[in-house]
Order: C-alpha cells, then sequence, then structure tokens
C-alpha cells in the first residue's frame, strides 16, 4: 500500500511536469498571441486590451497557476482560430479518439494473444517459421501505409466500406464502429505483430526453466504444460509491453485519423498546429500526455498485482 | 543451438541484402535519376508502371521512381542525422549517469522518465508548432526527442560493466575516468548500441514518413516518401502505383534495418 502511495506522489508530479512543459514551451513562442488573434490590422490599444482580457500581462508564474487551476476546472481557454471555447472543440472530438483508441487495443488483445500462443506453439515447425517471417514483415509496416492499404483494397476494391464517408456517434452507434473497424485495424496490426514477437519469445524462454522440465518428467502433456504452467510466466513481461502499446495506440491514431478522415483529436491536432492556434494545441497534448501518464501507472498497479514477486520490490 | 545460429544468419543476410540494395539507390539517386524528378509532363500522367517509368508517373506526369530516389535520400539523410544526434548526446549523458552515478543520475533520470511519457509523435509535434516544420527541424526536434532512449540503455549498460575485473584493473593501473569510460567501456557496449541504433533508425524513418505524411514534416520542393503517399491518396483508385510504390518501400526500410538487428540477436524493440 505504502508502494502505491509513493506511485499516486510519482504520477502527481509528472502530471505536474507535464502541464508545465506544455504551457512553457507555447510561452517561449515567438509572437504576440494577441497580435495572432487580431491580426496586422489591430491598433496598439485594441492590442493592450486584449492582452489585458487574455492576462498576458501578469507574471509567468500567476499566468501558469491560474491556467492550471483553470485546466481544472474544464477551462481550456478559448481557440484562437475557431473563436470558441476549447472544451467545446475537444468534447466532439474526443469520443471518436477514445473510442479509435479502445477498439484498436481491443483488436491488439485479440489478435496478438491468441497468435503469440499458437507460434510459440508451433515455434519449431516449418509453418511457425513462416508464421515468424510474415509477422516480422508485418512489423515492418507503418500503420498509415497500412491504412492506405486497407482502403484500396476494402474500401475501394471490395466495397465494404466506403472511405471517407466518416458516419457520426450521434447518428449510429454501430455505423460509426462499423467505420472504426478498418482505422482500428491499420493501428492494431502491426502492434499485435509486436506484441506477437514479445510473447512468442517470452513463451519460448519459459519453456527452457526448469519447472517445465519437472512438469513434463510428472507426465503433462504439452498443451497442459503450455496453458497451465507456461503461460501464467510468460504473460508477466507482455503486460508492460501491453501497456506501453496504449500509448502507441493513441499516438498512431493522430496519424491514422489523417488516412480516414475521422473528426478525431488527431486532425484537429494537426489542423491547429497548421492555423497555429496554440490554445488547442495545448490542450490536445495535455490532454493525450496526461492520458498516457494515468494508463501507465494502471498498467504498473495490474503488473504488481499480477507478479507477487515484484510487490515488495523498492520502486 | 547450432540450427538457432543459422537463422540468426538468414536474417542478418537478408536484413544486409534488403538495406545495402536500398542505400546503393539512394547514393545512384545522388547522382543520377531516369528522370528529373520535378519535371512535369502533361502528356504522360498516371501511367501504369512500364519500363519507360518503372514505377509509373504522377498526376503531374513526374516519373515516380525518380521521386522515390530522391524521397529515399531525404528519408535517409534525415534518419542517420537523428540517429547520430541522438546516440552521440545519449551515450555522453549515459556513460556519464551510468558511471558516476549520484545525484546528476538521478535528476536526469527523472526528467528521462517525465520525457519517455509523451509518445514521441507528439512529442515531435509540439517541436514543430513551435519551431515550424521543414527537414532541419525535424531533424532537431527528433534529434532531441531520440536522446533519452539511447542514454536509458547506455546507462543500463555502463551500470553493468563497471563492475566488471576489467575496469578495476584499468582503474588500478591509473586510467582516468573519461578514459575508462570511452576508451574500456564503450567498445563493450557496442553490440547494444548497434541494436539501439538500428531501431532509433527504423523510429526515425516512422516518424519522419508519419509526420511528412501529415503535411507538417519535409516540406516541398524537397521530396519525402511520406509526403509522396498523401499525395497519392486522392488517386488511389486510379493510380494505386502512385501510393504502393513509396509505401512499399519506406516497408522494405524499416524491414531491413528490423531484420539486421534480429539478425545480431538485439533486444531493444
Amino acid at each position: 500500500m505504502k508502494k502505491i502511495g509513493k506511485k499516486v506522489i510519482t504520477l502527481i508530479i509528472t502530471l505536474l511536469l507535464i502541464s508545465f512543459t506544455a504551457f512553457l514551451a507555447f510561452q517561449i513562442i515567438p509572437g504576440d498571441p494577441a497580435a495572432a488573434v487580431l491580426g496586422i490590422d489591430a491598433t496598439e490599444q485594441q492590442l493592450a486590451a486584449l492582452r489585458r482580457e487574455m492576462g498576458l500581462d501578469r507574471p509567468l508564474a500567476v499566468r501558469y497557476i491560474s491556467w492550471v487551476w483553470d485546466f481544472a476546472h474544464g477551462d481550456l481557454g478559448q481557440s484562437y482560430h475557431y473563436r470558441t471555447a476549447v472544451s467545446g472543440l475537444l468534447a466532439g472530438k474526443l469520443p471518436v479518439t477514445l473510442a479509435l483508441t479502445a477498439l484498436s487495443f481491443v483488436f491488439i488483445l485479440a489478435i496478438s494473444i491468441p497468435l503469440g500462443i499458437v507460434m510459440a506453439r508451433f515455434a519449431d515447425t516449418r509453418l511457425g517459421k513462416a508464421m515468424n517471417v510474415g509477422n516480422q514483415t508485418l512489423m515492418s509496416i507503418p500503420s498509415f501505409f497500412l491504412g492506405v492499404l486497407l482502403i484500396l483494397v476494402f474500401g475501394l476494391i471490395l466495397k465494404w466500406f466506403t472511405p471517407g464517408e466518416y458516419i457520426s456517434y450521434t447518428e449510429s452507434v454501430t455505423g460509426f464502429l462499423g467505420y472504426l473497424i478498418a482505422p482500428a485495424m491499420a493501428i492494431a496490426i502491426p502492434k499485435s505483430a509486436m506484441v506477437i514477437k514479445f510473447l512468442r519469445s517470452s513463451v519460448l524462454e519459459q519453456r527452457r526453466s526448469d519447472y517445465v522440465r519437472t512438469a513434463y518428467s510428472k507426465g503433462n502433456t504439452d498443451n497442459r504444460v503450455l496453458f497451465v504452467h507456461v503461460l501464467k510466466n510468460a504473460c508477466i513481461p507482455v503486460i508492460t509491453i501491453l501497456g506501453m502499446m496504449i500509448a502507441d495506440t493513441m499516438a498512431g491514431s493522430i496519424v491514422v485519423e489523417q488516412v480516414f478522415n475521422l473528426p478525431g483529436l488527431g486532425r484537429l491536432l494537426v489542423s491547429s498546429i497548421g492555423n497555429r492556434d496554440y490554445p488547442v494545441v495545448q490542450a490536445i497534448i495535455v490532454y493525450i500526455a496526461s492520458a498516457v501518464v494515468i494508463v501507465n501507472f494502471i498498467v504498473d498497479i495490474i503488473y504488481r498485482i499480477a507478479d507477487p514477486r515484484i510487490r515488495d520490490v523498492s520502486l | 543451438m547450432g540450427k538457432s545460429m543459422k537463422k540468426k544468419n538468414t536474417a542478418l543476410a537478408s536484413g544486409l541484402i534488403i538495406s545495402s540494395v536500398l542505400a546503393a539507390a539512394m547514393i545512384i539517386g545522388i547522382f543520377y535519376t531516369p528522370y528529373d524528378p520535378d519535371r512535369m509532363n502533361g502528356a504522360e500522367k498516371f501511367m501504369a508502371p512500364c519500363l519507360q517509368h518503372l514505377m509509373g508517373t504522377d498526376n503531374f506526369g513526374r516519373d515516380i521512381f525518380s521521386r522515390v530516389l530522391e524521397g529515399l535520400k531525404t528519408t535517409f539523410f534525415v534518419a542517420v542525422c537523428v540517429t547520430a544526434t541522438g546516440s552521440f548526446f545519449g551515450v555522453l549523458l549515459g556513460a556519464v549517469t551510468g558511471y558516476f552515478g549520484g545525484i546528476l543520475d538521478e535528476i536526469l533520470m527523472r526528467m528521462n522518465d517525465a520525457l519517455a511519457a509523451f509518445p514521441s509523435i507528439l512529442l515531435a509535434l509540439v517541436f514543430i508548432s513551435i519551431l515550424g516544420s521543414g527537414k532541419y527541424n525535424i531533424i532537431l526536434a527528433l534529434g532531441i526527442i531520440f536522446i533519452p532512449s539511447f542514454a536509458r540503455i547506455v546507462r543500463g549498460e555502463f551500470i553493468r560493466q563497471k563492475e566488471l575485473d576489467y575496469v578495476k584493473s584499468a582503474r588500478l593501473q591509473g586510467a582516468g575516468a573519461f578514459r575508462i569510460m570511452f576508451v574500456h567501456i564503450l567498445p563493450n557496449i557496442l553490440p547494444a548500441l548497434l541494436s539501439a541504433v538500428t531501431v532509433g533508425f527504423n523510429n526515425a524513418v516512422l516518424a519522419e514518413a508519419g509526420m511528412s505524411y501529415l503535411g507538417i514534416g519535409v516540406q516541398p520542393p524537397d521530396a519525402s516518401l511520406g509526403y509522396m503517399l498523401s499525395e497519392a491518396q486522392g488517386y488511389l483508385f486510379s493510380a494505386p502505383w502512385y501510393a504502393l510504390c513509396p509505401g512499399i518501400v519506406i516497408i522494405l526500410l524499416i524491414l531491413g534495418f528490423s531484420l539486421i538487428n534480429e539478425g545480431m540477436g538485439g533486444q531493444h524493440a
């Protein structure tokens, strides 16, 4: 319990560090945000008034504290480009990215765990070796190119879905999820290949342990040794990799949203970078980075529950 | 054992073949491309791959093969610079923190952890939104982002090596700390470092291609495989080769290096 308390404190410090980095990064940009809003025709009085209104005349530390305070209360500032509250902008996009990330992660689990086990089971056969080569190749496909391939094969040739014709979750939940299948696959397949590789080598490593020999010598069958003895131990390192995958999946959605024209956080982020709409960029970055840190924290806790051996080891 | 050695060599050999072919194509591309990569030809739009145009032509009638060579050059250049920057500073930081330990180590590693919390493409986007896009800003952004991963690996290796007998004996013979770090220990961690370099190279290729695909990476007139892919997406049905050719080259580039890493028994996936 004490260890978890310490972890919580580290989590809070990391979150503060993220917010400070995100805040500071956009303070050192050359140029005046007030001028960015008003354009080049603004008079000096207008600029001064807007700076006061935006709080730009206060010291840095005060601005940071009030920014964090507002952020924690859901006020993410005003978008320069859309002239609306950032929180409202994000609220519409967040479900898309969350759904995409969640669906991708479900696919990763559904693909990698059974296939990883099968590949470890048949590692010595010709089939297993061929699958390993295929896996290595899949690992090398960037998700955005895989997205393009999926659009070409399943969208344009087989016509299973209409590329670019996004269905909002407010219109039809099933249609929305249906449209997300291809982008989620584009994210999930290369990541699954990585998890498969890891799970396979983890199982193969465990199979060389003494307890496996003991299990065999007691007359257990191959399958029983694999599923009852080996798998439990082999899955522990895989949990860490899966945790890292969640962060990667979120990052992957930034690019893949663009491929499939999905109106999520990633596309908003990219277009806001183009528009120099810093409050939006700042908010999205803090959102995604915080989500990653919190997910990693949860994975860490699960890891501790799954492996009693490291519960007592110091952090 | 003998069998697994043989398999590793196959991976290494095929990785080396793929990577050398691409590197050779890149080097040839510096001096010679079949056509001027930027020359438009209204009469030859969307030609399918044929003998005159190995990879066909694009929406402006430009030769895709020449453009792929040009893009390969940019991608290689960015990836090599990023890996060099990341590994140089990473080795320096990792060596100092790993060898000396102490409070500096503690501070740097905490910062490292905080930085590792950001997905690298997200961090790169932050840098780009501040610095602006373009080839050199990408190199700067990715180079900085890649330092921590190298530093972590090198630090771990230094901590392991510094307790070994050869280091103690060097110390007894009066070798200074920096001599021990860079003359004695560094050559011994080369396998781990090489593996980190191949992984770093691949991540750099992926990041550059991804960012250029998003239109915030390498900017025209610099050709880029990622940017070609995003242009090609609009003509996916009428000219699929336009998207397939640069995409497959990206895959081969990454596959080559990951096979080399696999063949060397690398772990740092």
